[in-house]
């Protein structure tokens, strides 16, 4: 067994203990299964999830990340004066922050489907949006690594987080929006394309909006997008951009961890 | 002369504006106990996290038994290392969190739990952390620093929190574990606990070693009788160079 998952082995096993991990699986458990019963459509349920899922997520794993690890800050003091690597430690932290949060938001979501019984359409798009989550989750925690290993400063470095969660969440959409009202004489559907790829939890959106039928209401873009994420191509275009946004924070992250001085 | 275990040799470091460490020489004999001493931010700490690699010095040497510790982590496993603060993972326990150094450092040694006993930390290892109180948790602090006999025990303030019984103990200890052969660095501003444990002395002041040598000649030097009065000397002749 190696340094990386040793450090993953005893960390998944203090956060997975968290009352805040706790309360996050609770939380998406009750309100899928509100939504299921209330709704009595699986169908608009998962997608009334979409928003609560690309809302949250991104939140909960940046905020919850960079607090963590701000408030391990000595134990990794302690695991560094150990015989291990550097590169090795910080892949080991990444992950054992990763897959509590990742396990914690399937489980939420996945538990209530599986009590009532999903059936084959259903269960293809509530992979896709379970997959969504995850993919998201591991973005937003690097993203919160990194800022944890740049920033000394907790309150700064908290501060960073909600205001990266804000930026990508409420002030990009209206930056697309601006463009998009400021240029609307011009045909625009690939600069749309391109800012989408450009931020994590649009490219995560619109794949779900597609998966839910729902691009037959997003009118000419929609066709433009459904073309795109149809093919091979915007697939594998989109998959990419959502993969960098996962490499890019924890390479920064990793490089600045081997320079930190504790 | 002994050929010292650990030779520090004009090591600096800054953060930033402010410069820690300025040129700083120290020698740690093997099987003695090295006081190092100083006011708060004196690059104390600095110091000693720069041994344990973590935090890389802007210049200077780090030599243990005369090879450089740069680039290679190995030499760690010799060395057991009690932090100044201890607050560990919320919900592991005291007995995963030794779990989880047996596990890092593949140690197929025999551990030394003695102080397990002496603490009476039985009852709370199956406890989570959070539960301990600060002095519990410095003592479990320092049964991860003598668990794996190390070669080189570093220490940082070990008897902060402790009461009077427990810091005992632990003093104890050191004195047994020095007296089978095994070094300690030890830091503390509480003097009188260094006056039973030091053998040498390494007084830091602003950044600098003012002086380095044995307790007997740092009072032979400064005609003083305790270790705070011939320190409390030494700080007030301030940096200006000793002959030592």
């Amino acid at each position: 067994m190696n340094t990386i998952l040793k450090v993953l082995k005893y960390q998944a096993k203090d956060a997975l203990r968290s009352r805040w991990l706790v309360a996050y699986a609770l939380f998406f458990m009750l309100i899928t299964d509100g939504l299921l019963r209330f709704s009595g459509d699986p169908m608009k349920a998962q997608l009334s999830l979409v928003s609560v899922v690309l809302f949250l997520v991104p939140l909960v794993s940046i905020v919850f990340g960079t607090v963590y690890l701000y408030n391990a800050r000595e134990f990794i003091e302690l695991l560094l004066a150990q015989p291990v690597n550097r590169r090795q430690m910080y892949r080991g932290l990444y992950l054992g922050l990763t897959l509590p949060l990742a396990l914690a938001f399937t489980v939420g979501i996945g538990l209530p489907f599986l009590l009532r019984g999903a059936d084959a359409t259903l269960s293809r798009s509530l992979g896709a949006l379970l997959l969504s989550g995850v993919v998201l989750t591991c973005v937003f925690t690097a993203i919160a690594s990194l800022i944890a290993v740049r920033c000394e400063d907790r309150l700064r470095g908290l501060g960073a987080a909600i205001g990266v969660w804000m930026l990508l969440t409420v002030v990009y959409d209206g930056f697309v929006l601006f463009v998009l009202a400021v240029f609307s004489n011009r045909p625009l559907e690939h600069a749309t394309l391109g800012l989408m790829m450009a931020n994590p939890i649009d490219i995560a959106r619109i794949a779900l909006l597609l998966r839910f039928d729902g691009a037959a209401m997003m009118g000419y873009t929609g066709a433009v997008f459904l073309r795109f994420f149809g093919e091979a191509q915007g697939v594998l275009v989109s998959a990419s951009a959502l993969a960098l946004w996962v490499y890019a924070p924890v390479a920064l992250g990793m490089r600045a961890f081997q320079r930190k001085d504790f | 002369m002994i050929e010292p275990l650990v030779r520090i040799t004009e090591l600096s470091k800054s953060f930033g504006a402010l410069q820690v460490l300025r040129s700083v020489n120290v020698a740690v004999r093997p099987g003695r106990v090295t006081a190092l001493v100083g006011p708060n931010s004196a690059g104390k700490t600095t110091l000693i996290k720069s041994l344990l690699g973590l935090t890389r010095p802007d210049a200077g040497r780090i030599a243990i038994r005369g090879a450089d510790i740069d680039g290679d982590q190995q030499y760690r496993s010799r060395i057991g290392y009690m932090p100044q603060i201890a607050r560990y993972p919320q919900n592991l326990t005291a007995s995963e969190l030794i779990c989880m150094l047996k596990d890092l450092r593949g140690a197929g040694t025999l551990l030394d739990l003695e102080l397990v006993d002496a603490f009476a930390l039985d009852s709370v290892l199956d406890k989570p952390l959070r539960l301990l109180s600060g002095g519990t948790r410095q003592k479990v602090n320092a049964v991860m620093a003598f668990l794996f006999a190390p070669e080189l025990l570093v220490l940082d303030e070990p008897t902060a929190g402790l009461d009077p019984v427990s810091s005992g103990v632990l003093k104890d200890k050191i004195l047994a574990e020095r007296g089978g052969g095994r070094t300690f660095l030890v830091s503390s501003h509480i003097m009188n606990e260094l006056e039973e444990l030091a053998d040498d002395v390494a007084l830091l002041l602003e950044g600098q070693v003012v002086f380095g040598g044995t307790l007997d000649e740092l009072k032979r030097i400064t005609n003083q009788g305790t270790l705070e009065r011939a320190i409390a000397t030494m700080m007030r002749r301030g940096l200006l160079p000793v002959a030592a």
